[in-house]
């Protein structure tokens, strides 16, 4: 047995026997979820005068009207599984151990392993590449892919074109809520039907070239739309953000953290240091670091000294970055192991959905770790 | 020992990096939070909005940024929440409008189930398009947003009977991760139309980006978690139940961003003597190599 096999080994029997640890301390009852069965029924009404409406008949719009008349075709029932904390499923086994309301849920039990499974596979690559990584990535790859493409088709392919050149036929089979001014026909929209079609021919034997134009017309709205936003929102607006005056007043504030007003009843305004020291490290960041990015004159003299400066800052906004990406990264795999604490192995419960969590037993029963 | 350091394999970097983090969560260690100017800025463009005051949340993340960015939607909708204004949820990112079921399942369906659906708050759903969506939003809602997310037409929704565009809204929320988010929103909403007041939560990577905007046109930033946690300790200070000693008595998912914070200060630790025992290495390095 080579040494990577042999780590890899001991890694799953760890991991293996303290599942199994949890398992014989738990009783089994960890990594399970539960719902709450809770039975719909909705009717169809009509008020005098009014097109015909399905409402909730546990609703106070069911009031206004004698639900009693309403023939069984015309009301429909259904049962919605809706999530639930372990305690509330408890808290009714010991009220009623036959009551069927809350019940365990196998698929998202399922759905809950799974997840912890794909956790681990992923946080395998830590270690090396493997099968597991793989597979891990490989689900998320083609799991993505496919939810994209399904919510763009029913999100926009259905409602926002076919939706506006047919909007009869969509309304009847697949958007029944399409009514009112959004269901006019608008035959412009037949352009870009027509450009999609155009630009899937790519995938075509013959004629690819078709698919140029409305890649064109994609790449010269984009970079239009762009330019002008960065040239606004970026380049113009930044320069003039930069201007600031370098004495800055501000409004003084009393003790008991009231404005301060004058006879007239307008605020005192007085020098505020921290502002000011603000505004000239903002322009002397900026003026160095331009100085630096300016390749024209030889970085010597009062030029190369600004110059370096201008590096200074660039460090400090470089290292600010890394700061702020290690807290996003830190966040990420705070997340996860939550779950694999709480959701999976109910070692600890934060949000109060089970009657104890063991770390908090543990504490209690260990005051000195605490 | 200088051998020990210089030639330590990475992987037991992660497991320390990983201990760092596990422990403090098992621990559930907390630590008192101060909110900054950038976090009171956002809490206080929302306090400043009356009852009924209509609000637009972008949200523009996926659960890969959930660990992130949930705390904060949770804070956002909460807070809309206890002011009462009227909620309409959008997102530019497919994953969005799942995200924003997730914060109403935490906040409004649970703790305020007076608030109905077209009259409190519409979720009006995912569109494609990237800035191409704001930039047609910001001029005529109605012509992208022809149903709501579950295909009710959107003029049999009362809320949306005032709305033409987005500069109907009282207030921006925008909760980015990346493209398409705060940057575009910033640069086709807030810059060329004043009125919209934007705040945006966005990710750590893309803070240090959105900084140059603030105050002019984008008054308000949390940045990650620490931005979360900051603004979730303003709306507890403001909102929050307390029991009888004074001390908070809310559910532990109103303390998601605090409570992430505890493995942030033990993490960073880490990191911080990790890089200072890298650079002690290379320095010694440096100097056999060049006294040899």
């Amino acid at each position: 047995m080579n040494r990577d096999t042999m780590t890899w080994t001991i890694i799953f029997a760890i991991g293996l026997a303290l599942i199994l640890i949890r398992i014989v301390t738990s009783g089994g009852l960890f990594g399970k979820a539960y719902v709450k069965a809770v039975p719909r029924e909705y009717a169809q009404v009509a008020a005098p005068g009014e097109d015909e409406n399905w409402i909730d008949v546990t609703s106070e719009e069911a009031l206004d009207y004698d639900l009693t008349q309403i023939p069984a075709d015309e009301r429909i029932t259904w049962t919605s599984y809706n999530q639930t904390h372990p305690i509330d499923y408890a808290n009714a086994m010991a009220a009623d151990p036959n009551q069927s309301v809350y019940q365990f849920s196998f698929w998202r039990t399922f759905g809950i392993w799974l997840s912890a499974f794909f956790t681990l596979a992923i946080f395998s690559f830590l270690y090396k590449d493997n099968p597991f990584y793989k597979i891990a990535e490989s689900v998320v790859v083609g799991v993505s892919a496919a939810y994209w493409m399904v919510v763009g088709f029913w999100s926009v392919i259905i409602p926002n074109l076919f939706g506006k050149i047919y909007p009869e036929s969509v309304q009847s089979w697949a958007m029944p809520g399409l009514t009112g001014e959004s269901a006019k026909q608008d035959l412009w929209y037949l352009i870009p039907l027509i450009l999609g079609v155009m630009l899937l021919w790519r995938l075509a034997p013959k004629g690819a070239w078709i698919a140029r134009w409305p890649l064109a017309f994609i790449i010269g709205t984009t970079a239009g739309m762009r330019l002008m936003g960065f040239l606004h929102g970026d380049f113009i607006s930044q320069i003039r953000n930069s201007i600031t005056s370098i004495y800055v007043k501000t409004a003084q504030i009393a003790a008991d953290g009231t404005p301060l007003l004058d006879a007239a009843g307008l605020p005192v305004m007085g020098f505020d240091f921290w502002e000011s020291l603000r505004s000239i490290i903002i322009i002397i960041g900026v003026l160095s670091c331009l100085v630096y990015f300016f390749f024209s004159f030889e970085h010597k003299g009062i030029v190369g000294k600004a110059a370096k400066l201008g590096i200074w800052f660039l460090m400090i906004t470089f290292g600010a970055a890394f700061g702020f990406t290690v807290m996003g990264r830190i966040a990420l795999l705070a997340i996860r192991l939550e779950f694999l604490f709480d959701d999976w192995l109910w070692l600890l419960d934060p949000s109060g959905k089970r009657l104890a969590d063991t770390v908090g037993l543990l504490m209690q029963s260990f005051p000195m770790l605490t | 020992m200088y051998e020990f350091l210089k030639n330590l394999d990475r992987r037991w970097v992660f497991l320390l990096m990983l201990l760092s983090v596990a422990v403090p969560i098992l621990l559930n260690a907390r630590f008192p939070e101060k909110p900054t100017g950038l976090a009171r800025a956002v809490f206080n463009e929302i306090e400043k909005l009356n009852e009924g005051d209509p609000v637009l949340l972008a949200f523009d993340f996926d659960p890969a940024s959930e660990g992130e960015l949930g705390p904060m939607a949770t804070a956002f909708v909460r807070h809309c929440a206890e002011k009462k204004l009227k909620m309409y949820f959008m997102s530019l990112w497919p994953v969005g409008p799942r995200m924003v079921e997730d914060a109403l399942d935490r906040v409004v369906r649970p703790d305020f189930p007076d608030l109905k659906y077209g009259e409190d708050w519409v979720q009006l759903g995912y569109k494609s398009g990237y800035e191409a969506v704001i930039k047609v939003i910001v001029t005529d809602l109605k012509q992208l947003y022809t149903t709501d997310r579950f295909g009710a037409s959107i003029d049999s929704i009362p809320l949306m009977a005032d709305i033409q565009s987005v500069q109907d809204f009282s207030l921006v929320i925008n909760i980015s991760a990346g493209y398409a988010g705060t940057k575009e929103w910033v640069q086709y909403a807030s810059t060329p139309y004043p009125d919209i007041i934007l705040v945006a939560g966005c990710t750590g990577v893309q803070a240090p980006l959105l900084y140059p905007y603030i105050p002019e046109q984008l008054p308000g930033l949390l940045g990650a978690i620490k931005g979360a946690a900051e603004y979730e300790m303003l709306v507890l200070d403001k909102y929050g139940a307390r029991d009888e000693n004074g001390e908070l008595d809310e559910p532990g998912k109103y303390f998601e961003g605090i409570r992430r914070m505890g493995p942030q200060l033990i993490a960073h630790v880490l990191m911080i003597l990790l890089i200072i025992t890298g650079n002690i290495i290379f320095f010694i390095e440096r100097n056999r190599e060049g006294s040899s």
